[in-house]
């Protein structure tokens, strides 16, 4: 795992659903995630895969994730470069798959993150720093299971070890 | 110990006692994908020892693209079909039904771990099974070791009393339970359904439930096995089980208790875009909600019982100018068996189309695809922005009996 992330805040609501991240009328492309990615996070902001850059965070409220188990949520997220995600709270079928597939999820008040804050991420101490706000937030760390899988980069890598 | 039957079940399958927040190794009984979440799954069995423990447990599905709408989700279907072949597991081919239904007529047993590359795979806990979705990577696990790490959920007892009234049913109540919980109000934990109420609902009633527990949020949605299930068991397999008891203990903890009186429910309807903003129908009906599509089917509202009611409401009448109604019966089973019954004349006769029995409509893939500005009301469990595919359209969720009347009136209005 990465001691310090580095990026710009992507802000979203809360009940971002799978369908939002990974909307249905691209069920054919699952089998190209290439082309799957371009259409992440469409039906929330359909911007998002243009203004967002290697490292940046996707930020949002409560239940991000929820809805289905589809993996490819997670997956394109990762695939647009994504450092973490970081919400208030996550679907627990969301935040199992981006563990499993070596995306880092972590849970924080998000109030007070705003839409293109420049954020410093430091997922072992827990800490997120704003530079833009000035503002230091308390993350919650990943523990066991759920750390070491991450820290493997994914179920696969973990179970490959 | 003070256990509760989810607590139990994983116990017996992690060969010790646990609790609540224990995390644990369990044996799994019976592992499942379809064909969205399968290839993924079949490419990490491949990388991870390119074996399937015990081939005969698993399943593969091919139920959303069912039939294929695009030349890739063919090529996959074709992937998933030689992949069955290499390793042995389970396939049911397009137009045999959807996952969650098939399972419920063939496999699924009282006391079982059963997961599935699929959310609603929670359907299954009505059996009195431990029956939870995840994505297809841990399914490859399930798969390829048996096994499978789980946290022990905590539990929120849900007290079903007295009996449903008609024209409610099933639907209503699980639809009034997610507006009340909020859509992760049971979040990580086991929605276990007991009381009276249970007893009184048909099978095919309790699937419905169970069928919504994720749409809370829940780990799984769990009903004691009791001589309706036995029954269904034996009607659906011509297996003869024998009767296990697995029960709560008395004094097993839980998060919270409620109490919902089933007497008291009415037609409930869930408004765009959250499962959880429900209103009752009397309520909605004010709003005069014109709509364009009414959907009677899916692994939540396509069964015998569902389409029977549904028909009793069509039978003799026709449906509204410019409404289209789309039948999707959840199994090839009960799609010959609402034949025989006549009902599918019904639909024919008031201007519904059957479409195949897979997930198409609710999916947004097939078989009922809705256009910019559309309304749509279904019996499917999911109406997030865009769900149908397309992004400014309106999907309302409701029972068999109010999508039906629905239907006839081309708006939404009490069964």
């Amino acid at each position: 795992m990465k001691k310090e992330l580095r990026g710009k805040a992507h802000v979203f609501g809360d009940s971002i659903s799978t369908d939002l991240i990974c909307p249905g009328r691209y069920f054919h492309l699952r089998s190209n995630i290439k082309e799957l990615a371009k259409h992440t996070l469409e039906d929330a902001d359909k911007d998002f895969v243009k203004k967002t850059n290697p490292g940046d965070f996707v930020v949002a409220g409560d239940n991000f994730g929820c809805g289905s188990s589809r993996e490819h949520a997670p997956i394109i997220i990762k695939e647009c470069g994504v450092g973490a995600v970081i919400a208030k709270s996550f679907a627990r079928i969301f935040f199992r798959n981006a563990i499993n597939i070596g995306l880092l999820a972590m849970e924080c008040n998000t109030e007070d993150i705003n839409e293109g804050d420049e954020l410093i991420l430091k997922p072992s101490e827990g800490i997120i720093e704003s530079i833009t706000s000035g503002k230091e937030i308390k993350v919650k760390p990943l523990t066991g299971a759920m750390y070491d899988i991450l820290n493997a980069g994914g179920l696969k890598n973990y179970i490959k070890m | 110990m003070k256990q509760t039957i989810t607590e139990k079940i994983i116990s017996k399958h992690a060969d010790c006692n646990v609790k609540a927040g224990d995390v644990v190794f369990v044996n799994v009984d019976r592992a499942f994908v379809q064909d969205g979440t399968g290839p993924l799954t079949m490419d990490v069995i491949k990388d991870i020892g390119d074996a399937v423990k015990n081939p005969v447990k698993n399943c593969i599905f091919l139920d959303h693209a069912s039939p294929s709408s695009k030349y890739e989700l063919s090529d996959s279907h074709n992937k998933l079909r030689k992949y069955a072949e290499k390793y042995g597991i389970n396939i049911f081919e397009v137009g045999d039904g959807i996952c969650h239904q098939i399972m419920a007529e063939n496999f699924i047993k009282p006391g079982e771990i059963v997961v599935g590359a699929d959310s609603h795979t929670c359907m299954a806990g009505a059996f009195g099974a431990f029956a939870s979705g995840f994505g297809s990577t841990d399914i490859a696990y399930a798969m390829a070791t048996g096994k499978m790490w789980l946290r022990v959920p905590s539990a929120i007892k849900v007290e079903l009393i007295g009996e449903l009234k008609k024209p409610s049913m099933a639907k209503d109540v699980i639809l009034y339970l997610i507006g009340k919980l909020g859509a992760n109000g049971a979040n990580y934990k086991t929605l276990e359904f007991t009381g009276d109420g249970v007893e009184k609902l048909s099978f095919e009633s309790r699937l419905t439930i169970c069928n919504m527990a994720i749409e809370a949020g829940a780990k799984n949605g769990i009903m004691l096995a009791d001589e309706k299930t036995y029954s269904y068991i034996k009607k659906e397999r011509g297996e003869e089980l024998n009767f296990e008891v697995l029960n709560s203990d008395i004094d097993a903890e839980y998060e919270d208790i409620i109490s919902v009186d089933l007497s008291q429910i009415v037609p409930q309807v869930s408004m765009p875009h959250l499962v959880d903003n429900v209103k009752t129908v009397s309520e909605v009906q004010k709003e005069d909600i014109k709509i364009n599509q009414a959907v009677i089917g899916t692994c939540t509202g396509g069964r015998l019982e569902d389409l029977t009611v549904a028909a009793e409401v069509l039978s003799g009448k026709k449906v509204a100018d410019g409404v289209r109604l789309v039948i999707c019966p959840a199994s090839k089973k009960i799609y010959k068996q609402a034949i025989d019954k006549g009902l599918l004349k019904v639909f024919i006769e008031s201007g519904g189309f059957i479409v195949t029995p897979g997930c198409g409509p609710c999916v947004g893939i097939q078989g009922g695809v809705l256009g910019t500005g559309e309304v749509c009301v279904s019996t499917a469990n999911r109406n997030f922005k865009g769900r149908m595919g397309c992004t400014d359209s309106y999907i309302y969720l409701a029972s068999p009996a109010t999508v039906a009347a629905s239907a006839l009136a081309g708006r939404i209005v009490n069964p």
